[in-house]
């Protein structure tokens, strides 16, 4: 019998992901639960779902879990974190729920340096409803509600959340990574393990933008989308840590 | 016994929350209720507890509904424009069956409206003020030892049940001084194995959630929600009655427009018209029975509001529409005055013969 | 029933609230029934202020005071506004030094005190409306000589120790007075 070199983590119920062929969303809940299953946190863990295609989050982790309305899944997790501050809460959002109808929410969390871990996963356009613009959807993308192309003279640019955020005192770490190829879901998983980590060590605020794609909204093929995203998402926003207050502060 | 004191409505409704141990509060300003969350700012950090000036009413309800996860008593506390803020989060604690206190110190709407006392938020209190099928547990307390007595009960009634309730006081309750006792109180253990309390890799996940995309499994929920809500409607109603023994007239109010009935009925009385009052101390579920059946010897009805008349739709529903109701109401900050309502009491007995 | 209701009206800033406070928790240690319900809103920022006082001796219906047996006046508006409402028989203190015009009612006793006047002479010039209630308790006899100390000690916090000993005295200026 050979060994195991790779099996689902103890994190991740045995339920079938709902999401679409080529959808990364599987390859990030992946990352969540070893990061989860790695720090050994999993008992006392409670996870936040928000509203958007990972609405049904509740279904695919082992912990706790409490799903938020649209946007307030910051605000759930304070509730939640304030409630037990031994517990480790984390909150799971796409880029309308987290950078549209929840700016303030997602805001004010990080001015406060709430001691919660945010998963933002950023594909640029609103997949649950079926492909419409996203506060993230790049100038001149074509979506079911531009589908002319996002006209900036009229509805305005994208939203940068890191490089915005990078700009309060309160957020402990701030990190853009993309899960487009191996390499990157390297580093995704060690920036999504260091921002559960912080939380393990009170250190604070902690999220982690992952860029990822929609093959089915964007009407690519799933290899495809990874090129798209390489060659329009990453130019527009650059992967990097915006903020690590812990590591400046050792730098110094 | 604790000391009888001095307290503003808005100050007692804290302390008594905290009394029924209500460890975390999230608010956000507003008049004319914002001693709660300048009491409970002051009182939290002295007693462990938590207090979160939140950034918006929209993030308290939601802060809410995160400790109300957890199994912990929680409170909010607005008054109505904040309220039609936390709508949202309201529907989905009712949604989740999470228990928590919402206070509604009530102001002059509709839209910004004024500052002044009101109850013109009476329909988006009993009809549950967000979307889908639900209700809250709705008190109305008409004096500050009655705001500390019911926040205690509303918290107990909310776990029993898993439904959120909302204290629904006004402008004029909230700011008032009267003497008041907060004794220690009761506080009812009930089922929290549904609470999120990380599961010590001991349990099956518990998840609050109110979403289901099987219809069947939704109808499902509500169905099973609203035999709950048959059982409150059974086992909850309040009421108090006044001067009712010999009464022909009958002054339905609650809160504060019940403070100004009572001088009202007692010039009534000393006209020698009979009248006496039923106070509802819930307004969901509302005492119906008792206004039912006080059909066969009353010969009409007197409300007396400050809002437009929206109870008096619960009175006509309630007596089946057998005896006149005639209103007495002011709005937008206006309180009725007892000679409006004297007015109207003599109206109604001159109705008289009409049975 | 013996119920007595007051309304006191003035300036935001003049202590009217205050002053009616000082009122009801002479209910409290004497185990009346008691509400204390101030004007609340823009008004307390410099606008007009007043604050209702219902004494009893059972429960209280209403503690919003419409028709007051006792009116305590401390600017003109106050007087113009609250003037008509005051029960027949009823008591009108007037603040002399600042409403210039005499009560037109005949049917009220009136009292004319230059309370803000005094104040500022005997250095207490915050206290005005404290030497008004100094004299209403003298001519209604509402509470008890004996609670003053208790109530000052009471509503005026320990830090400010010498404020106590200045109330006290305001009210004592006040009870002294003769028209």
């Amino acid at each position: 019998m050979g060994e195991i070199v790779f099996q689902k983590p103890k994190s991740l119920t045995d339920n079938q992901f709902h999401y679409c062929p080529g959808c990364t969303h599987g390859i990030i809940h992946r990352l969540v639960a070893e990061a989860i299953d790695e720090l050994g946190i999993e008992g006392r863990t409670i996870g936040v779902a928000s509203v958007g295609c990972s609405v049904f989050t509740y279904n695919y982790f082992t912990c706790d879990m409490v799903q938020a309305a649209h946007g307030r899944a910051p605000a759930v997790a304070t509730g939640v974190k304030r409630s037990d501050p031994n517990n480790i809460v984390f909150t799971y959002q796409g880029d309308g729920d987290l950078a549209s109808i929840g700016t303030a929410e997602t805001v004010h969390s990080a001015a406060r340096n709430e001691n919660i871990t945010i998963i933002f996963v950023n594909n640029a356009i609103y997949g649950m409803t079926g492909g419409q613009m996203a506060p993230t959807s790049l100038p001149g993308q074509v979506t079911q509600t531009s589908p002319y192309g996002r006209d900036v003279n009229t509805v305005g640019y994208p939203v940068r959340i890191c490089e915005m955020l990078s700009q309060l005192e309160g957020p402990s770490y701030l990190e853009r990574v993309a899960v487009n190829n191996v390499k990157n879901v390297k580093a995704a998983k060690k920036a999504i393990k260091k921002a559960f980590q912080n939380q393990v060590e009170n250190k604070g605020f902690s999220l982690v933008e992952v860029v990822s794609t929609c093959p089915t909204n964007w009407g690519m093929t799933p290899e495809k989308a990874m090129e798209w995203l390489e060659q329009n998402m990453l130019p527009y926003y650059p992967l990097g840590v915006y903020k690590d207050r812990y590591a400046e502060e050792e730098a110094k | 016994m604790a000391d009888k004191v001095l307290m503003k409505g808005n100050e007692a409704i804290a302390e008594a929350a905290i009394k029924a141990g209500c460890m975390y509060y999230f608010g956000y300003p507003i008049t004319p209720q914002t001693e709660v969350a300048a009491y409970m700012a002051k009182r939290m950090p002295k007693i462990g507890g938590t207090f979160l000036q939140a950034e918006s009413e929209i993030a308290a309800i939601n802060m809410c509904i995160g400790v109300a996860s957890t199994g912990k008593r929680v409170m909010t506390s607005s008054s109505s424009p904040g309220i039609s803020l936390k709508a949202e989060g309201i529907s989905y604690m009712a949604g989740c069956d999470l228990p928590a206190l919402i206070v509604n110190v009530q102001r002059g709407g509709p839209g910004l409206g004024g500052i002044q006392p009101s109850q013109s938020d009476y329909y988006q209190a009993t009809r549950g003020g967000g979307h889908g099928d639900y209700h809250l547990f709705v008190v109305a307390p008409a004096s500050v030892q009655e705001m500390v007595s019911l926040t205690a009960h509303a918290f107990n009634v909310a776990e029993k049940y898993r439904v959120p309730a909302m204290l629904l006081a006004d402008g004029t309750l909230g700011q008032m001084m009267e003497p008041v006792v907060i004794d220690e109180v009761e506080i009812e253990e009930h089922d929290k194995s549904w609470a999120l309390t990380g599961t010590k890799c001991e349990r099956e996940h518990n998840v609050i959630n109110s979403l289901s995309m099987l219809p069947e499994e939704l109808e499902q929920w509500n169905i099973d929600r609203y035999e709950r809500y048959a059982k409150m409607e059974k086992e909850e109603p309040m009421w108090e009655e006044y001067m009712m023994e010999d009464a022909d007239i009958c002054v339905v109010a609650f809160g504060i427009a019940s403070r100004v009935s009572r001088n009202a009925i007692k010039a009534a009385r000393e006209k020698g018209v009979k009248v006496g009052m039923i106070r509802p101390i819930t307004l969901w579920p509302f005492p119906k029975e008792v206004l039912l059946a006080s059909t066969d010897k009353v010969k009409a009805y007197v409300t007396v509001e400050l809002n437009m008349g929206q109870m008096a739709e619960d009175v006509e529903l309630a007596t089946h529409c057998r005896r006149p109701i005639l209103k007495a109401n002011r709005a937008g900050g206006c309180i009725p005055s007892p000679e409006q309502v004297l007015a109207q009491i003599e109206a109604a007995n001159e109705l008289g013969g009409e049975q | 029933m013996a119920q007595t209701q007051m309304l006191f009206a003035g300036f935001g800033g003049q202590g009217i609230l205050f002053s009616g406070k000082f009122l009801a928790y002479d209910g409290l240690f004497s185990d009346k029934q008691v509400s204390w319900l101030p004007s609340y809103g823009p008004e307390m920022r410099g606008g007009t202020a007043s604050c209702s006082v219902v004494f009893s001796d059972e429960i209280i219906g209403s503690p919003i005071v419409s028709a007051p047996d006792i009116l305590v006046a401390m600017n003109l508006p106050s007087l113009d506004k609250y003037e008509e409402s005051v029960v027949p028989g009823g008591k009108i203190f007037v603040d002399s030094s600042l409403v210039e015009r005499k009560v037109s009612r005949t049917d009220v006793t009136t009292y004319y005190i230059p309370a803000t006047k005094i104040a500022a002479e005997q250095e207490m010039p915050t206290l005005a409306n404290m030497i008004l209630v100094g004299k209403l308790i003298r001519e209604t006899g509402i509470i008890g000589e004996e609670n003053i100390e208790k109530i000052i000690d009471k509503i005026v916090s320990a830090r400010h120790a010498a404020l106590k000993d200045l109330n006290k005295k305001a009210i004592a200026v006040g009870l002294a007075y003769k028209d």
